[in-house]
Parts: C-alpha cells; structure tokens; sequence
C-alpha cells in the first residue's frame, strides 16, 4: 500500500517547524513517531498534502526530573520512557509506556505525538488526566503552556492553533501516599484498547484523600468518572466502596459499539478494569510493589 | 540530483494536487553497506529495502503495522519498516535479516530457529529473528514473559509460536556459549 503522495519538509528547530506549517496551510500534518499517522494516510483517511518531520529536531526526547516534576521531551519513545529509571518513580507512567501496542511501534511512537492526536483509544491521555499534567507548546508567536484537561476538546481534536507543535509534557509527580495504575485491555498486542482506566489515590490510612479516575475508549475524549471519585473521596477504600465506585463508573462511560464489542460489552470491561486499577492503585499508595500491565489474549 | 547507486532499480513518481513532488536525496546503511540515493517521500522503508535494495528477506505480510513481518533493525531498535518512511532513515542504520550471517556462517539466532523448527513456511521468520536480536542484544537471558513480550508484535499463522518459544530459548542459550 503506498500512502497518497506528499511533499517532505525536515525540519530542524521547532521554530522551523511553525514556520513550515503556517507556511504549508491547513493540509499539512506533523509527522513524530508516524505510527498512527502512516497507516491512516495508507488507508486514505488522511491524506495530508506536506508533512514536517520532528524527528530530526536535537533536543525533543528526554525525561528529566526537575523539582516535583517530570519533563518529557514530546518526541521521546513509549520504549523511553518504558525504560527510563527516571519515569519509573511514577509507575502508573511505566504501566501505560510498556503495554502500548508492541515493542516495534513502542520504539517509534511518541508521546507528545499520542497525545496530540488525540485518539479516543488513545492511552497516554487517559493515563496522564489523572496527573497534574500541562503540554509546552511552541508556535510563531511563542510558547504557551496548556493544561491537559484543556488540552483535548474532541475525538481527534485539541486546541492547537494550525502552527503549533508540542514541545515538552510536565507531569507533576504525586505526592508520598499517592497510587496510581493503569488497566487496558485489548484483543491482541498491537491494537488500541477496547477499554482502559487510570486510577490514581491519595490514601490517609485507609480512607481516600483524594481521587482521579479516567476512562479510555469509552467516549471520545478521556471520560472523568465523577461520581466514582465522589463514591471514593472520604472514604474507606473496601471491597463495598469500590464496588459501587464501579457501577458508577459503568453508568458514566459513553461507549460505542465498534468492531471491538458492543457498547454493552465495553460498559461492563470498564467497571473490571476499574476495580482492579483501583486495587493495584491502593497497594501501591501503601508502598507495595505491584506490576500491571495491558492485558491481552 | 544525486546519481543513483548501481541497483537502484526506479524511482516511483507521483503527484499530489497541484504539483509535482520533490523528490528527496537520501543517505544511509543498510548491513553495512552505504547508500546515496534518491527518493520519492511516500516511499515506504520496506519498499526501499525490497524493491530498490533488492533486500527482499524483508517480508511485507499485513502492511497495517500488526503482523511485525517487516520488522528490520533501525539504529539498533526493531521496527515495522511499512510503518516508517524511507526519507525518516537519514543517516539511519538499518539492518535486515540479511545482516544477520556473517560469510555465510549463520549466527546463533538463525541456527536456533532451524533447530528448533521455530518455523514452517518462514514467511513470519525473518521478522521474529530480527525481534529476537533485539530482545537478546539488551537482555541475554530472557525468562518466559519477556520473550512473550519482545514478540507480541509478530504474528505466525503456522507454528501456533511454542517452537519460535524454544528457538529463542535455544538462541539465548547459544549466544552465551551455553
């Protein structure tokens, strides 16, 4: 399959990057990691006319660690941050970046790439809305910081003006009492999820400080399950509490039936996926060591 | 322009909307071996390696990024060559299944697969072993879940994947001197 033909533009700053996309229009794309994009170009669904190259730009992949934040460079590799002793001191980072897809798309895709495109299966949305997490974005007329929860507006939609390119992803790391995890499920290793949730906790003893719970491929955006948080705030987290945080959780997911399941199906994945990412998050805000992981046939 | 290197079979040709498209000079390794060529952007790394490289132990199966029979070593890191333009391998190198033998003499991995029937009609192979570099290139002595893991991105139709299991057992085995 060959992708409809296009003009290349390799860029090498950011700056130069705006530039060529005010100067290419509406029918340019940016190309990162490419492995949503190509595919959706072999498929015709997108047939961009100019696409400007990030790869080649010094500079975008890193994760660094800077006071109580992380900083991810937005062209750093899902296998970079998999494999990052750094990212490792937020584990529900790690449980999101070793489970997309496989190890071949996992070495190409980006971050900041995932997140703009803003896929409704998409995971790093998902994952990163339940964290204090704010995109650096550089355009013509400068840089300006965009918290993720206004970031995304639609399925496939974000706020970014037609000459803006992502520069840099600040996580603020969760403070001491805090889990997270993150539970997807999916049919086979290399496709987007039928379901996921992300849970993070602040536990004081057993009772729920505070609480986030997000909701991947069940509406077009990353759906907050608000009443589940309300259910879990205050309380103590037991096997009764998170089993009506669940059923709330279900009645607030907006799911489509697809090739994937039905919405019914994905309605009643998403309650499971939720107990168990709100179990694993509870461990881990005790200082356990838990491993989850993207689940597959 | 560039002259093409010898072996450089054709440069596909398109056009977009409103104008031709500039073709784009390229430059990188493949096993080894330098290439200064030219290149239409939409042509796909697995395309170059086949169709221009004649490289063609690089397989095409799905072309949808799932079945992992592309994939081929870019800077050390596996990827699914249908899912990376060629232009995106500037300065890049690439190694095939075909990098893998060395004079003739096949490496550990390629014996390992034959040995332990890791394979029937092949057609998924050369990306499995390319994973398999890969996988034993940063960790020489895989358990069972991370073998699982370093290959769920290849599909095999034939095997049902318990000898492809063995064969990089075996391969880890070998490539320690065990």
């Amino acid at each position: 399959m060959f992708p409809p033909a296009f003009n290349y533009h390799r860029a090498k700053s950011l700056k130069e990057a705006a530039s060529m996309l005010a100067q290419a229009g509406q029918e340019a794309k940016l190309l990162a990691g490419g492995q949503s994009l190509i595919p959706l170009m072999k498929l015709r669904f997108a047939s961009p006319k100019h696409l400007v190259d990030l790869n080649f730009i010094p500079r975008l992949s890193y994760i660094k660690k800077y006071k109580d934040e992380l900083h991810f460079g937005a062209l750093t590799r899902h296998s970079e941050i998999e494999n990052s002793a750094t990212a490792a001191a937020v584990p529900i980072l790690h449980d999101c970046a070793a489970g997309i897809a496989d190890v071949q798309i996992r070495n190409r895709g980006t971050l900041g790439g995932s997140l703009a495109e803003a896929d409704p299966s998409g995971d790093w949305a998902v994952v990163l809305s339940t964290l204090e997490t704010s995109l650096s974005c550089v355009g013509q007329k400068g840089e300006r910081r965009i918290p993720l929860h206004d970031f995304i507006t639609d399925a496939y939609t974000t706020v970014l003006a037609p000459d803006e390119v992502v520069r840099e992803i600040s996580v603020k790391i969760p403070p001491q009492g805090s889990g997270g995890a993150y539970l997807a499920f999916k049919r086979a290793a290399p496709v987007y999820p039928t379901a996921s949730v992300a849970v993070q906790v602040t536990l004081e003893g057993d009772v729920c400080q505070e609480v986030a719970i997000r909701m991947g491929c069940v509406g077009l955006t990353p759906i907050r399950a608000s009443q589940a948080e309300g259910v879990l705030r205050g309380a103590s987290l037991g096997e009764k509490a998170i089993e009506i945080a669940a059923e709330a959780a279900r009645s607030e997911a907006d799911p489509q039936p697809d090739m994937r399941g039905s919405a019914e199906y994905k309605r009643m994945l998403v309650g499971v996926l939720m107990k168990r990412a709100t179990y694993a998050a509870v461990r881990r805000a005790r200082g356990e060591r838990v491993d989850v992981s993207h689940l597959y046939a | 322009m560039p002259k093409p290197a010898v072996g450089i079979k054709r440069v596909a040709r398109a056009k977009t909307r409103g104008g031709a498209i500039e073709p784009v000079p390229l430059t990188l390794t493949v096993n080894g071996k330098a290439y200064s060529i030219t290149v239409e952007p939409r042509l796909l790394l697995v395309e170059l390696l086949r169709e221009q490289l004649d490289l063609t132990g690089t397989h095409v199966g799905c072309d949808t990024t799932y079945c992992g029979a592309c994939t081929v070593l870019m800077n050390g890191k596996t990827v699914k060559s249908c899912t990376v333009f060629a232009v995106q391998a500037e300065g890049a190198e690439i190694m095939t299944v075909e990098g893998l033998a060395k004079n003739g003499e096949l490496t550990a991995i390629q014996q390992a697969f034959g040995e332990s029937y890791g394979l029937q009609c092949g057609y998924c192979t050369p990306g499995l072993m390319m994973c398999t570099y890969q996988l034993l290139s940063s960790n020489p002595q895989p358990n069972d879940s991370q073998i699982r893991k370093a290959i769920a991105g290849n599909t095999c139709r034939c095997t049902g994947y318990q000898n492809i299991f063995k064969a990089i057992e075996l391969a880890a085995l070998k490539a320690r001197g065990a």
